[in-house]
């Protein structure tokens, strides 16, 4: 009897293995699956900041009046067109026509004044509620045109617009968008499995050029040992952001795999607290920025990915000012500069949010700093603390971190930002920014600013943060660069 | 054993009153507003205040605890602050995912480790035990996580039987669910079977020496119908409290095999909650564990009484 259970057991166990043999092959396939870090909270891109929501739903299910292009450039969507009054203050939108939203409901002017209006109100929660601020009224000429007025001229008003955050909302469905989100985009929603994954579906009745894809599945696989493990076994097509940077080599060697190494809008910064002694001195500052050797960090925390920044703008952008060389690596300069201030024995606090750019990258940091006489004490922290106590309690001396909204060195002019710098004559240029819409005169004072904030080496400049991301060879039109924070599936298709 | 049972229930509800209590207080002093942490670094102050208010943030602690527990005591949890959807919905989605995983670990725990204990116990010293005591020697040492990497690597990324992550959800039909579950399900299930293998063993062992089965094969039964009949069930004690216990640590301790398999079970939610500051959801969870893990132990508890006939006639 003994052995006749131990049998029954040991065959049940063996059977249990064998049921699942090897899945059976694909057929062609149209659907493609993509690993995402984290996971959306909701899918509102109105109504989060988290840079998931829309890097599943933008340009896929929702879209704005206007939209990034791969090469940041700003496209038609919605508006088909438009017209700047001469003073820049008012704005006529043409729509397109024959569009409807996902629950068949037709897409006019009435939505896009819906939904601007809803962003800028008084108790709207859209996280980037500063895109709208200028704007004084929304008027629906006819059904096909609708007119913005602006306070004030605003040269980016139509870059702003791209933003997800700016995405056209029909009335009727703008509430549930967090869980079931209506959009016009080429996609629909189909299935959210929370922890899991987002289907979205080929929309039959898109306006534009009908996709290539039928289904698309966001999978969200945070740790990066797992990432890699499903992107081997083929559970995934493509994972555009990939988190280990020193598993890109084993994919380069893998001719079933492409490696796809970009830019994406994260200035890599040392954040310093501006207003809190001797961090207070721009000496001290400088000499901070002399201390660190830009290439170690990116050798050895992004394993040589990611291009060094002087100031706090994308190099990629065509008003980008190299000035690196006004920050160079020179540790001896630097421990002049902290005698001249006259500080000694130097302690900072270094506080570290959870990316390894920030973790791996901090260590070296500590190493390089000490070099020069600077001690640093290390904590770690995850990204709600970081943003309690760093970010609103302003509770630390240094801290490292990437800044990922497009163009957003207007930061700089915020008062009680946390680096707290909020210069008067940063501010003007900023001011003057926002007036000015002649391209020249813009890449100009762009230039002014980059070169204002390394003037007064408000932090210390890192790298671009690199995009890098794996994909099944055959699988063409993945965006290599991230102009913002998006997956744009719309291009993507399998090569036969 | 009625006034055991309501003596048992008492302390129950006691423990779940201290428990609430701490969870809801440690939760407080956590670091971390959820609001800032939705919007993120680019918010508008504005805004915030509203999402605040939106949430309940603002008022007084004493009342935000009655509100959880009143909540709690008509099932209602919530609604979760990131998801937006009630937490009730949320956990009860992961529970179909962790509860099943539990079983099933279990399930291979045990079909492992009670033969591979008898064994190992009736021919002590032969080459049989020699190699259980060995290879759960082993099966203790080796962390899970590690274990369920190498199963990945071997039987996802090398031999492709399976995905290396991931549930299709049960709509996908009851055998894909099953067989994104048997890797972690064995990941979870060796290390613990090693345990259960080796205190099944020794309490054999023990119970084999004892005065009765000396009596029972006095009378004549054989070594092996003395060990069915007699033995086993003596030995069962210690078991169970095993059991219940791995039970306990196997729900609520799959968060790490949950992240290598990417499994959305409670443990991941969990995870993802805590970073993201949804309290309310890590509130409720924490507190249907603790219920778990008391009832579970209520349950061991009337076990043993169900094995051993002379704890029943105490509890009278």
């Amino acid at each position: 009897m003994t052995r006749t259970a131990i049998t029954a057991a040991a065959v049940s166990i063996l059977a249990l293995g064998l049921a699942f043999g090897p899945a059976p092959a694909l057929a062609a396939k149209n659907s493609a699956s993509i690993g995402m870090q984290l996971e959306p909270p909701n899918l509102d891109p109105t109504g989060g900041a988290a840079a998931a929501i829309d890097e599943v739903v933008y340009a896929n299910v929702f879209e704005g009046l206007t939209r990034f292009g791969a090469d940041g450039s700003i496209l038609p969507a919605l508006a088909e067109s438009w017209e700047i009054s001469e003073d820049g203050l008012t704005y006529t939108f043409k729509l397109r026509t024959g569009v409807t939203f996902h629950d068949g409901s037709a897409f006019d002017a009435d939505d896009v004044k819906f939904s601007l209006d809803r962003a800028r109100a008084d108790d709207s929660t859209n996280a980037q509620k500063a895109l709208f601020a200028d704007i004084a009224s929304v008027e629906v000429v006819d059904p096909a045109t609708v007119k913005v007025t602006l306070s004030q001229p605003n040269g980016s008003f139509l870059f702003n617009m791209a933003w997800g955050d700016a995405v056209i909302v029909a009335p009727e469905t703008a509430a549930d968008n967090a869980a079931k989100p209506v959009g016009t985009g080429p996609f629909t929603f189909a299935e959210w499995v929370k922890g899991d994954r987002v289907d979205l579906a080929r929309n039959p009745d898109y306006w534009g050029e009908p996709v290539s894809l039928e289904k698309v599945t966001f999978k969200f696989i945070s740790d990066p040992t797992a990432a890699f493990a499903a992107m081997m076994a083929g559970d995934l097509d493509a994972y555009p952001a990939f988190p280990a940077p020193e598993n890109l080599t084993q994919f380069e060697a893998d001719p079933r795999f492409s490696v796809i190494i970009g830019s994406s809008e994260g200035e890599t910064i040392l954040a310093m607290n501006n207003k809190k002694a001797p961090l207070d001195n721009i000496k001290v500052r400088q000499a901070i920025t002399h201390a660190i050797d830009r290439q170690a960090i990116i050798d050895g925390a992004m394993f040589g990915y990611g291009t060094p920044i002087g100031t706090h703008f994308a190099p990629h952008h065509p008003a980008y000012l190299d000035l690196t060389a006004q920050s160079a690596y020179d540790p001896e300069k630097s421990k002049a500069l902290l005698a001249e201030a006259g500080v000694t024995d130097l302690t900072l606090t270094l506080k570290l949010p959870p990316p390894s750019y920030a973790r791996r990258g901090g260590e070296i940091i500590a190493a390089q700093l000490r070099e020069v006489g600077i001690e640093t004490e290390i904590t770690n922290v995850e990204w709600a603390q970081w943003l309690e106590d760093v970010f609103k309690g302003k509770n630390f001396d240094l801290t490292v971190i990437s800044h990922t909204e497009p163009m957003d060195i207007g930061i700089y002019g915020r008062d009680d930002y946390y680096f707290q710098y909020a210069d008067p004559d940063f501010k003007a240029i900023m001011a003057d920014l926002a007036n000015a819409t002649d391209p020249a005169k813009r890449t100009e004072l762009m230039q002014a600013a980059q070169k204002k904030i390394a003037d007064d080496y408000v932090n210390a400049y890192l790298f671009q943060l690199p995009r890098t991301g794996v994909a099944d060879a055959k699988l063409k039109g993945l965006w290599p660069n991230s102009p913002t924070q998006a997956n744009d599936m719309t291009g993507v298709s399998w090569e036969e | 054993m009625t006034a055991y049972l309501l003596r048992r229930l008492v302390s129950l509800s006691l423990s779940l009153v201290a428990a609430s209590l701490v969870i809801f207080l440690v939760m407080e002093v956590v670091p971390g507003d959820p609001a800032s942490f939705m919007l993120g670094i680019n918010a508008d102050p504005g805004a915030l205040a509203a999402l605040r208010l939106q949430m309940g943030l603002d008022e007084p602690l004493p009342l935000r605890y009655l509100a959880w527990v009143a909540g709690l005591l008509q099932g209602d949890f919530g609604v979760s602050y990131t998801y937006r959807v009630p937490v009730s919905e949320l956990i009860s989605e992961r529970v179909m995912i962790s509860l099943p995983l539990t079983l099933y670990a279990l399930a291979l725990s045990t079909l492992i480790a009670f033969p591979a204990g008898i064994i190992a116990a009736a021919r002590r010293n032969s080459a049989a035990d020699l190699s259980v005591m060995g290879a759960t020697q082993l099966g203790v040492a080796i962390p899970n996580f590690w274990f369920a990497m190498i199963l990945v690597l071997v039987f996802a990324v090398n031999l492709r039987w399976f995905s290396a992550g991931g549930f299709p959800g049960w709509d996908a039909g009851f055998g894909p669910a099953l067989k994104a579950l048997t890797l972690p399900a064995i990941a979870l299930a060796l290390p613990q079977a090693s345990i259960l293998a080796r205190v099944m063993r020794s309490s054999l062992i023990d119970t084999l020496e004892e005065d009765f089965m000396r009596t029972a094969r006095a009378k004549g039964l054989s070594r092996s119908q003395a060990l069915w009949r007699h033995a086993l069930r003596n030995a069962l004690i210690p078991v169970l409290t095993i059991i219940g216990l791995q039970f306990s640590f196997l729900l609520a301790g799959g968060i790490i095999i949950e992240n290598v398999f990417y499994l959305p079970g409670l443990g991941r939610l969990v995870f993802q909650a805590i970073t993201q500051r949804d309290l309310i959801v890590v509130r409720s969870v924490v507190i249907i564990l603790v219920f778990a893990v008391i009832v579970v132990t209520f349950l061991v508890d009337l076990a043993y009484a169900a094995a051993d006939p002379r704890l029943r006639r105490q509890r009278r």
